[in-house]
């Protein structure tokens, strides 16, 4: 994000009426999201704190979410995007149950879908601001993505967005391996977390912490 | 030219009234056939009865006769058969050229890698929905990047299909389709109708002489769910022969198709085809004696475990 386009003073010349009707900038924001695949599944973890540009404003705000039967979402960026975003997905969700016909929206559907969305979006310049983290379990095949606000989206065994691509995701590369069990998996996101913590100005000391599990619906 | 006379309204009067008059005097007599017999005129005058102009008008009986002439024209088209088992469906049908000259009728069309449709009527309609069809595929793939559940296919095909039989300026479509696909629940086979609705089935048979295949069907489905992939393409060409009542099976008057686990929906080439008549059957139908093998054939075939050599002659019973 550029600081010189996000300050309203320095961007008189670019301006104009219909900005009103998009996107320009982002007011209230999460920080870094991280998840990572492990023996049973998805773990995401996300602190809990909704910036007001430096200040840290709201230390309750969920980022962190259940999305059908099978997924996870999490979100970091513009919150009333995000809030946006849970309500495409509901109605997603619940025209897909609305089939009734014992098929049902996996992670990697999601995941493509948000895809979409996103791209959408940013190809009518007002984006949403948001860096996505999606991940799931189906069929006992385990899912982890990613969509950026630019629609930039791929899978990987760890992602994370915003500042947990440069603190935390060097950590997962040196100390994450297949099959790690639930326990290693949060001790491993918690010494992400920490880092976070310690190095990421707008991270706030209260987390929250998703998994999914094979062969287990979200209820 | 005088525009005075040509263009004044009393000079068309005339005619005007005598077309009234004798309209009038119809009219007196019988009310409902004379709009009919004008709608008719020119027109052929095969119609059954006075609700069956429209799709939109209902019989006292609560039918609506055009959805049901529609599905008469299913009937009439060349018979196609589908069945499934667990991982598999096989569609076949019977393509019979015009003339000698013309190329054969396309009645399997390629819906997705999961999903195919074999048509029986109208063929020009059967095209357009294999159209709709893809078209439907590709948008679910490009969205979710994962196939379209042939159940939700069905559905969609099955509502534009009620579409045509509840607006006056349509008409409904003149064509059946046998959809075969996989998805994540199995092997799924489902007959849309003209009418709007759809049937899931194990095994079917649609269009002329199909009732034959039916019934050969019905003897046997009970085994499909279990079968291999070669028995349930076996089990089709003896059901297309039943079709033929008595003419002989060649690989160039039918067409089968096949979907499984594993296996993108294709068209069998004709030498496959040929090959698998000639391993399933004897070749010359006619070649042995006439009556006595017809009735043998379909039980020593049943028997046979291991397959004919192609070479050989007519096995002995």
């Amino acid at each position: 994000m550029n600081s010189f386009d996000s300050n309203p003073a320095t961007n008189s010349l670019i301006s104009s009426e219909a900005d009103s009707q998009r996107t320009l900038y982002p007011y209230v924001t999460g920080t870094s999201v991280v998840g990572i695949k492990y023996k049973d599944g998805i773990l995401l973890a996300a602190d809990m704190g909704g910036s007001y540009g430096s200040t840290l404003r709201y230390k309750s705000v969920e980022r962190l979410k259940p999305v059908g039967k099978h997924s996870l979402i999490g979100a970091s960026g513009e919150i009333s995007d995000f809030q946006e975003i849970m309500r495409y997905l509901d109605d997603l969700i619940l025209s897909d149950n609305m089939w009734d016909d014992g098929n049902s929206l996996g992670p990697k559907e999601v995941h493509n879908y948000l895809t979409r969305v996103m791209y959408n979006r940013r190809n009518k310049f007002n984006p949403l601001w948001n860096s996505l983290v999606l991940g799931g379990v189906k069929n006992g095949q385990k899912y982890l993505g990613t969509v950026s606000m630019i629609g930039v989206h791929y899978e990987d065994n760890h992602v994370a967005t915003g500042f947990g691509n440069h603190l935390a995701r060097p950590l997962l590369r040196d100390e994450w391996r297949e099959n790690l069990t639930f326990e290693e998996g949060v001790i491993l996101l918690e010494k992400c977390m920490r880092v976070l913590l310690y190095r990421d100005r707008s991270a706030v000391n209260k987390l929250q912490v998703l998994f999914s599990l094979c062969g287990i619906h979200n209820s | 030219m005088s525009v005075n006379n040509f263009t004044e309204p009393k000079f068309l009067v005339g005619p005007i009234l005598r077309v009234l008059n004798r309209v009038r005097r119809q009219y007196i007599q019988n009310p409902v056939s004379t709009l009919h017999t004008l709608c008719n005129d020119v027109v052929c005058k095969m119609f059954r009865n006075q609700y069956d102009t429209d799709v939109t008008t209902w019989s006292p009986a609560g039918r609506l006769f055009q959805v049901e002439y529609a599905m008469e024209a299913v009937k009439q088209g060349s018979a196609a058969i589908g069945l499934r088992s667990k991982s598999h469906v096989v569609l076949a049908c019977v393509n019979k050229a015009n003339s000698e000259l013309s190329s054969h009728q396309k009645k399997i069309f390629k819906v997705d890698d999961h999903v195919g449709v074999a048509i029986a009527g109208l063929t020009a309609d059967g095209r357009v929905l294999s159209r709709y069809m893809r078209n439907e595929c590709i948008n679910y793939f490009y969205t979710y990047e994962s196939q379209l559940p042939v159940g939700r296919l069905v559905v969609q095909l099955a509502d534009k299909a009620q579409v045509c039989t509840q607006r006056s300026w349509k008409r409904p479509y003149g064509v059946g389709l046998l959809v075969g696909g996989l998805d994540e629940s199995g092997a799924h086979l489902y007959y849309n109708c003209p009418s709007g609705n759809y049937f899931e089935y194990q095994a079917f048979a649609i269009g002329s002489r199909s009732q034959a295949a039916k019934t050969y069907l019905e003897r046997k489905f009970v085994s499909f769910m279990a079968s291999s992939r070669e028995n349930l393409i076996k089990d089709a060409l003896f059901a297309l022969r039943e079709t033929l009542q008595g003419e002989k099976l060649t690989s160039s008057a039918c067409t089968i198709a096949v979907v499984g686990v594993g296996e993108a929906f294709h068209i069998l080439d004709q030498e496959t085809v040929q090959a698998l008549i000639n391993e399933f059957e004897i070749a010359g139908e006619e070649a042995a004696a006439p009556d006595q093998a017809g009735v043998d054939e379909p039980s020593a075939a049943d028997d046979q475990a291991a397959p004919v050599d192609q070479s050989a002659a007519p096995m002995d019973m």
